[in-house]
Formats: C-alpha cells, sequence, structure tokens
C-alpha cells in the first residue's frame, strides 16, 4: 500500500464528481419529484407525501403497463435464453467450424436494440415487409401496427433477437465448465445424451442460467426502451407501454412530474432488488468456488 | 470426449446453420434492400440477391443529398456517434482505472465510503432518474454538446468493479518489490499497473464502444439540435412507416453505417470481447 | 555496507493485531542474520518494517547507527527477494533487474554494464530476453536473486526465498546464496520457517515466538545451549527429546518412575537430542547417565542413520543411531544419554543449569 495522504483522493475524484452530479442529485431529486404534485398550470408544487405512488399504483394504465412489462420481460428472456442455449449446447458438439459459429452468431451483440427493432418492423412491416408479405400469403392477417399482440410478438423478437449473442457466450463459457469427467461418469453409469443433459450438464449450468435470467431480465426492462420507442411507441393502444416507456411518456411528452417521477422511484426499488438478487448469487458463486 | 454418432453431429451442424440464419438474416436483408432502388423495397417481396445500387445508394446518402436528412449528412452523424462511443470507452476507461487504483492501492479514511458511492451507482441506471437528470444537464448548459452525451454516462460501478477485480488480484508482493525498487505511485502505475492491464483494458474498451454506439435514450434526451444527434437516433427519425415519403433504400444504406462500425470492432476484437465480458460480468 | 540495529522495535496492525511485541537485535556490518520461527510469529512483519514497506508502531531501526522509521523503501538503499518473487511479469529477464536501477537514475551504459555482469555471476546471461513465466522455479528465483543484487544496496532483506523450490533445487541454492552473500560483502536479513536453512547459513541466528525473540547467537550455541524448551524443540530434527519431571520421594522422577539422578534446582523438563542418545554402550558407563528402559514403536532406516521410535520415560522419545541396525519393533532396550548432554528446564520452559 502507498502511504500517500492525498492523492487517492484525487484518483477517487473524477467519477466521485461525476457520481454525485449525475447519479445521486438526480436520484435525490426523483425522489423528492416523487413526493410533490403541482398544480394544472405547473406553477405551484404541494408536498403530497405518497400520493403520487398511490395515484400511479391504483393507475389501470400503470397496472397496465406493469403487466406489458412483465410479458415482454419474461418471453423476452425465455426466447433469448432457450435459444442460445440450444445453440451453445450444440455447437459444444462440434469441433470443425466451432469458432466461425462463434463469430457468426455474435454479430447482433454490436446492433443497437433501436436498429434491432428498426431491422425487425422492416421486416415485418405490413406494407413492405417481406416476410409480412410471405405471412399474408400463408393467410395470417398480419399487421403489427393495428394488432397488439402482434406488436408484442415482433417486439419480443427483436430484443430477443439481440441478446442470442450476449447469453450463447454465457452458455458456452458455463458448457465448457462443466467438467468432462462427470459426463464421461454418467455415460458411464449408462445414462444416455439426452438424459446426460438433463440430470448432469443443465443442473451444473443453473448458477449460468439464473445469471443470465437476472441479467436478461434487466435488459429487458430498460434497454429495450429504443426498441419499443421506435418500433411501437408503446402502441397500439397502450399495448406495448413498457414501465420505462410510460415514465419517459408521461414525464416528457405529457409532463406530469409527480407521476413520472413516482413511476422513476418504483423502477429503482425494481432494480435495487434485482440488483440485490445478482449480488447475493455472486457471493454464493464465491463460496461455491 | 464421448464419441458421437455422425447424424447427431450433423444435426448440430444443422441447427447451427439455421441459427446462424436467424441471426444473420435480419442484417443480410438490410444490406438487400440497400443496394436496391426505392421502387423495388416498395413493392415486397424483395429480392434474396444484392442489387445493382450499391454505389448509386452509398453514394447519396454518404455525399449527396444534403438536406433530407434534416439537414445533416451521413458523415457527421458517424462522426458524432464515433466521437460518443469512444468518449465513452475512453472516458470511462480512464476516470474508473483511477478510482480502482486509489481504493485497492491505498489506504485512507472514507475509502469504503467511495467504493459503495460508486458501487450504488449499478442500481441507479439513467432510465430511473431521467427527468432530474436532464434537468442537470439543462442547467449546465450541456444540451447538444457532445461533453452532454459522454460525461454523464462515463461514471458507472461496472467497469470500476472491474478493473478493482483484477487489481485485487495482483500479489502485495509485486507492488512492494515496485517500491523497493524505488517506484513511486505513478511510476508503479505506468510502468507496471497499465501493462499488465493491457487485455483487461482491451476488452472492456470493445464492451464500452459498443455500449457507447448503442445508446438511445440519452442521445434522445440531450440533443435538440439535428447536428448533434447519433446516427441511431437520426435513423430513428427518418423512418416513418406511414409516410410515403421515406426514402428507403438511404434509410437501408444509413442503417447498415449504423450497424457495421460496431459489428467490425467486435469481429476484429472478438479475442478480448469474448474474454472480456464472460470474465467481467461474473 | 551497513550495521543494523533494532531496538525494541514494535507492530501493531491497525485491527489490533500485535504482530511484534518489541525486539532488539543488532547485525553487524556484513553479517548474515536468519530470522526463524513457526508461521505467524511476525518474522515478516519484522522484516517488512526494516525495508520500510511497514510502518514501526514503536522503537526504531537505525542503519549504520542513524534511525531510518521515517524514511520510505526507496531511501533505505535495501533490495529484496520476496517467497513468490515478486518478478514484473510483462519485463523481460533483463528489465526486471534493471527497472531499479532505472527509477534511480542511473546511466544506461552503467546500467548495462551492472545487469550483464551480475547476470553472469548468476549465470543468468542467456536469460535475459526472457519473460518471468518462460523461467523454472530455480531460474526465477535466481533473477529475483539477481534484481537485488544488481542494486549494490546497503541491505539485503530475504523473506523465504527458497520455500518455493524443491528440496533438492532448495540445497542448492542455499549453498549459493551463503557464498554470494559473504563475497559481496552485504548485511543481510533472512526470514525462514526452515531451521536446516537458519542453522546453515546464519552468522547470527534469532529465533522467534509469538513476536517476540526467544533467544539469538551463533547457529551451534543456541543447538548446543537452547535458552528454553521452544527452542530445543524448534532448532534441530528431528527434535530434542524432553520428558517431563514429577517430583517423587527418592527426588525427581520421569513419568514411568525411572527415577534421575542429579537434577539441578528448578528443573520441571529433562531434554536430551537423538544423536546424543544411545543404545549401545560400554561396560563403562558413567554413574551420573540417564538410563531409561525403552520399548521400539516404529524404526525409520534412512540409509546413513536409523531413527528408532520409543515408548520411554513416560513419553516418546527418538534416538539416533549410525548406519542400518538390528533393533526392531517390540524390542525393549534401553536409552543412555551422558549428563554432560542432558539439558534442563523449568516449569515456564527457561533452560535451568
Ligand atoms: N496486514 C496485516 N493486518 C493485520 N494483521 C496482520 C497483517 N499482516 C500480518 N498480520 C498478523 O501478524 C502476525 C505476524 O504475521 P507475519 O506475516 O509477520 O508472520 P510470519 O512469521 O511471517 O509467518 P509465516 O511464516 O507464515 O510467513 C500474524 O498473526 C498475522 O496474522
Ligand atoms: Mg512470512
Amino acid at each position: 500500500m502507498f502511504p500517500n495522504k492525498i492523492l487517492p483522493y484525487l484518483l477517487v475524484a473524477p467519477q466521485l464528481a461525476i457520481t454525485l452530479a449525475f447519479f445521486y442529485w438526480p436520484a435525490g431529486q426523483a425522489l423528492y419529484q416523487s413526493m410533490l404534485r403541482q398544480d394544472p398550470f405547473g406553477l405551484k408544487s404541494k408536498f403530497v407525501w405518497f400520493a403520487n405512488f398511490r395515484k400511479v399504483l391504483a393507475d389501470p394504465a400503470y397496472l397496465n403497463s406493469l403487466k406489458v412489462t412483465v410479458v415482454f420481460s419474461l418471453s423476452t428472456a425465455i426466447v433469448a435464453m432457450g435459444v442460445a442455449l440450444l445453440l451453445a449446447v450444440m455447437a459444444e458438439k462440434v469441433v470443425r467450424g466451432r469458432g466461425l459459429y462463434r463469430t457468426l452468431l455474435i454479430w447482433p451483440y454490436a446492433v443497437a436494440p433501436a436498429i434491432a427493432g428498426m431491422l425487425w418492423l422492416f421486416l415485418f412491416n405490413p406494407s413492405i415487409g417481406s416476410l409480412a408479405y410471405l405471412l399474408r400469403s400463408l393467410g395470417i392477417a398480419w399487421d403489427p401496427l393495428l394488432n397488439g399482440t402482434q406488436a408484442m410478438i415482433l417486439l419480443v423478437s427483436a430484443a430477443a433477437w439481440k441478446q442470442i449473442s450476449y447469453n450463447f457466450l454465457f452458455f458456452v463459457a458455463g458448457l465448457q465448465a462443466v467438467p468432462k469427467t462427470l459426463i464421461e461418469a454418467a455415460a458411464i453409469d449408462g445414462a444416455g445424451e439426452t438424459k446426460r443433459f438433463w440430470t448432469i450438464v443443465f443442473p451444473l449450468l443453473a448458477p449460468t442460467t439464473f445469471f443470465l435470467l437476472v441479467v436478461n431480465t434487466v435488459y429487458a426492462l430498460f434497454d429495450t426502451f429504443g426498441i419499443v420507442h421506435a418500433v411501437t411507441g408503446g402502441g397500439p393502444g397502450k399495448s406495448t407501454e413498457t414501465l420505462v416507456y410510460k415514465v419517459y411518456n408521461d414525464g416528457f411528452v405529457n409532463l406530469i412530474l409527480g407521476d413520472s417521477a413516482a413511476q422513476s422511484v418504483i423502477l429503482m426499488v425494481i432494480v435495487i432488488a434485482l440488483t440485490a438478487i445478482q449480488f447475493r448469487y455472486v457471493e454464493r458463486r464465491v463460496h461455491y468456488g | 470426449m464421448i464419441g458421437q454418432s455422425p447424424l447427431r453431429i450433423f444435426i448440430a451442424h444443422a441447427m447451427l446453420l439455421l441459427g446462424i440464419v436467424v441471426v444473420a438474416f435480419p442484417i443480410y436483408y438490410t444490406f438487400v434492400a440497400s443496394t436496391q432502388t426505392l421502387q423495388t423495397i416498395l413493392k415486397p417481396p424483395l429480392p434474396m440477391l444484392p442489387g445493382d445500387q450499391f454505389w448509386n445508394n452509398y453514394g447519396e446518402a454518404l455525399f449527396g443529398g444534403v438536406g433530407r436528412m434534416g439537414g445533416v449528412s451521413v458523415g457527421r452523424l458517424l462522426l458524432n456517434t464515433t466521437i460518443m462511443a469512444l468518449g465513452i470507452a475512453v472516458g470511462k476507461i480512464f476516470i474508473s482505472i483511477l478510482s480502482a487504483y486509489a481504493i485497492v492501492f491505498f489506504r485512507f479514511p472514507m475509502r469504503m465510503v467511495f467504493f459503495w458511492l460508486i458501487f450504488i451507482t449499478l442500481m441507479l441506471p439513467v432510465e430511473v432518474r431521467i427527468l432530474p437528470t436532464y434537468k442537470v444537464m439543462v442547467e449546465l448548459g450541456l444540451i447538444d454538446t457532445y461533453a452532454g452525451l459522454i460525461i454523464p454516462l462515463i461514471a458507472s460501478a461496472t467497469a470500476t468493479l472491474l478493473f478493482r477485480q483484477f487489481f485485487m488480484t495482483i500479489p502485495g508482493e509485486l507492488l512492494e518489490a515496485a517500491r523497493v525498487d524505488g517506484a513511486g505511485p505513478w511510476r508503479f502505475f505506468f510502468d507496471i499497473l497499465l501493462p499488465l492491464s493491457r487485455t483487461n483494458i482491451a476488452a472492456l474498451f470493445v464492451i464500452l464502444f459498443i455500449y457507447g454506439w448503442t445508446q438511445y435514450l440519452w442521445p434522445l434526451l440531450v440533443t435538440n439540435s439535428n447536428d448533434m444527434n447519433t446516427i441511431v437516433i437520426a435513423l430513428r427519425k427518418m423512418v416513418s412507416f406511414a409516410d410515403a415519403d421515406t426514402q428507403w433504400h438511404l434509410v437501408m444504406v444509413t442503417a447498415m453505417l449504423a450497424i457495421v462500425p460496431p459489428i467490425l470492432v467486435v469481429v476484429v476484437m472478438q479475442r478480448w470481447f469474448v474474454r472480456g465480458l464472460v470474465e467481467s460480468e461474473k | 555496507m551497513a550495521t543494523v540495529d533494532l531496538n525494541e522495535v514494535k507492530k501493531v496492525y491497525p485491527g489490533g493485531v500485535e504482530a511484534v511485541k518489541g525486539v532488539s537485535i543488532a547485525i553487524p556490518d556484513k553479517a548474515l542474520c536468519v530470522l526463524v520461527g513457526p508461521s505467524g510469529c511476525g518474522k515478516s512483519t519484522l522484516l517488512r518494517m526494516i525495508a520500510g514497506l511497514e510502518t514501526i508502531s514503536a522503537g526504531t531501526v537505525a542503519f549504520d547507527g542513524k534511525v531510518v522509521n521515517t524514511i520510505g523503501p526507496t531511501e533505505r538503499d535495501i533490495a529484496m527477494v520476496f517467497q513468490n518473487y515478486a518478478l514484473y511479469p510483462h519485463m523481460k529477464v533483463y528489465d526486471n533487474m534493471a527497472y531499479g536501477l532505472r527509477n534511480r537514475g542511473t546511466p544506461r551504459d552503467e546500467i548495462d554494464r551492472r545487469v550483464r555482469s551480475t547476470a553472469e555471476m548468476l549465470e543468468l546471461s542467456g536469460l535475459l530476453d526472457r519473460r518471468p513465466r518462460e523461467l523454472s522455479g530455480g531460474q526465477r528465483q535466481r533473477v529475483a536473486m539477481g534484481r537485488a543484487v544488481v542494486r549494490d544496496p546497503k541491505v539485503f532483506l530475504f523473506d523465504e526465498p527458497l520455500s518455493n523450490l524443491d528440496a533438492k533445487l532448495r540445497g542448492q541454492m542455499r549453498v549459493e546464496i551463503k557464498n554470494l552473500q559473504r563475497s559481496l560483502g552485504v548485511t543481510s536479513v533472512y526470514v525462514t520457517h526452515d531451521q536446516l536453512e537458519a542453522m546453515t547459513l546464519a552468522d547470527v541466528l534469532v529465533v522467534m515466538n509469538g513476536g517476540l525473540v526467544e533467544q539469538s547467537g551463533a547457529a551451534l550455541d543456541i543447538y548446543e545451549r537452547p535458552a528454553s524448551t521452544f527452542v530445543a524443540s524448534f532448532i534441530g530434527a528431528p527434535p530434542m527429546n524432553l520428558l517431563p519431571l514429577v517430583g517423587g520421594q527418592a527426588g525427581p522422577a520421569l513419568g514411568d518412575g525411572t527415577t534421575v539422578g542429579l537434577a539441578p534446582a528448578g528443573a520441571a523438563t529433562i531434554g536430551f537430542r537423538p544423536e546424543d542418545a544411545d543404545i549401545e554402550f560400554g561396560t563403562d558407563l558413567p554413574s551420573d547417565a540417564l538410563v531409561l528402559p525403552a520399548s521400539v514403536e516404529a524404526v525409520e532406516p534412512v540409509g546413513a542413520e536409523s531413527f528408532l521410535h520409543c515408548q520411554a520415560g513416560g513419553g516418546r522419545i527418538v534416538v539416533r543411531v549410525a548406519g542400518r541396525t538390528r533393533v526392531s519393533v517390540g524390542d525393549r532396550l534401553r536409552v543412555v544419554c551422558v549428563a554432560a548432554k542432558l539439558h534442563w528446564f523449568d516449569q515456564a520452559g527457561r533452560r535451568v543449569g
């Protein structure tokens, strides 16, 4: 350890300054705002304690958005992880071309979520999308711009597509960490390949799976704002309005500051819970070595 | 390794190829579209092979037609995005390596308080403090500036935690050897710590570059003027599915230009990127 | 060239652990002082205080009579060899050795000359372009030595420099370090918990226990007159046999009732070294010799000598006999040690007589 007295403060100063100015101060403001209510003309505001929270939580639109978010996040996580796990298991089996497959599968990681959304919308746009054309020629009435369920399917596809690469890399790493001797022992014990996967490999992948579940949920909650904003704008109706999108919409578009702040605070609580879960899990990992 | 039957291996290859088709198709399709005329695009289905408009479309998007995208050239958008992505990557690495250095290699009052202050920011993504952060930006006059695009995003716990974790694996004896060899804090930092952190820095650079390049909500908030838009935001503004005037062929070119640079970074720096990603987040 | 004097040095770690509780040692110029003791007794802490890597809680450390307590490691002009070598992984051997000189602003050609002649001396010349991970353990150890030697410091400090080597290499390096230190004539402090290393290297041997010095002096003096049961059992392999005395009607006796002759006043433990005991003896047994009936529990022949583990005097003892032995497990025999080779310790474990 260096004995310097002042230097360490100088070293942490830049990060601390930015953190205080752009994280703690605004987060504090959000907390404070969430307990204020402005009069309709935006002239006066009044301290109302938890009234905004009560209002938000009783608002059917908010509850709808909560439901939309849960459906969207879970579907995205499940699809993205399922596909990635399947591909990772396949990639473990092949010897030749493994590196090439990986190179070709990691592209979407580099694509901005909003652009991913736009690409998918371009493919499935009812007027000019080739795949929409294909669906219609198969007799499916396809119009994600009018049909809420279809809009949700489109969003989930785009969001999951972008996340496959990330999950794939983690599952591959997880699979490689499964001791080969265990699998061989199971084979000697007479377990067939499918059985080996579900009884040996999959349980050993549990930490990776759990970690990815948290990461994917956080991704679907926050990083997909761009997809929603660029593809559906929360519509049709409010069928794809996620929590984050609603915070933005109420705050920036509709200018209902108190409600938006209260929603921010609720989101903050959700993130804190997720982070806590994630770190509890990281702690456990340390224990298991 | 247990022997695999040829059939199973064949199935594995087939599934992987199918996976690649799913993963690559939207990008390939965009590329195909970017080489077609507007008329072809407007009449689905699109041909599966690139058309002959490559030079026309890319030339027009890059060098012609100023005024169509709100008076801003694609070059300018790419420049903005590159500055933002580089600024975030370099800035984040810079401030986090310094703070991690202080936290691991010095003992000073409040050390753990600072650590926790940084750590807790993990739980405060932009999305949960949108409006007040925006207000701070307005008050500091950072709207429509590069500083505004970059600085608020460079403080993050993840990079600091990663460096901290790496620094803690460096044996204390190495620091002591350096001190005995006459190295002070700066010498140790530049002669020993930085060279040893090279691969970590490279990995983090890729991850953060992508992070910066793909930002959406933040640039949407802090840029009003079109010349400060990033390419992702500009693309969003160009696209209007309801509007018959959308220049789809140019939109596709712009989309390709927005996608290709980060993909190149990921593919070229794959080795570091994969290591960094899998190691840093575990 | 320097003398090193420690005066009532203490170390209390921030958490409250008192690692060194008041140690005074005077190391003459050009001498090699070995600190030996069990794990956690504060050896490394003491060494690091001499290096200036750890602050000194109380007492003084002086080089050549000048107190250096507040001076940093760089200015103390010491060089140190670490247990894990602490070579800079990203630097070639040459740069590892040159780094300290560069930091001190030594001219380039001077650095080059010194690195090359040191490498020559340590047989590292062929390795100068390699990186540490391309070296064997023994080679790394040499580089670590080279890095210290090239600096030509006032004092060398070694913290268990050989403990990561295999037994054979350790023996070789031990001899080399001794020769090197003698020919360079640099005052050195050497930490180890290997008593053999300590015995063979030390000009001044310091046995530590629980943050205190148990005994210091010339190695053989300590071997021959251990100041306490702790030192007696720590120095020497196998360690000294120690048997408790109980008071009997006919004077002090051992646990099995064997009476011992002339025990000094206050003696509570009797000790003798395995090599000082014998089982084969002539008829002219001195009358004051200790004679113990023993039963053999194990025999360890190691070639040049054999160790007999016996039950005797109410405890277990080890007897060393030369060459092969015909004794086998279960034999009953008598173990004898002459009075001059007996050691006596009091209730607190201090030497008496
Ligand atoms: N940084 C520290 N903070 C608190 N206590 C410490 C610290 N370093 C060492 N100690 C404690 O001080 C005591 C002496 O430690 P030291 O490292 O000097 O032992 P040692 O004799 O070198 O042992 P070993 O032979 O195992 O290296 C131990 O009880 C140890 O736990
Ligand atoms: Mg030690």
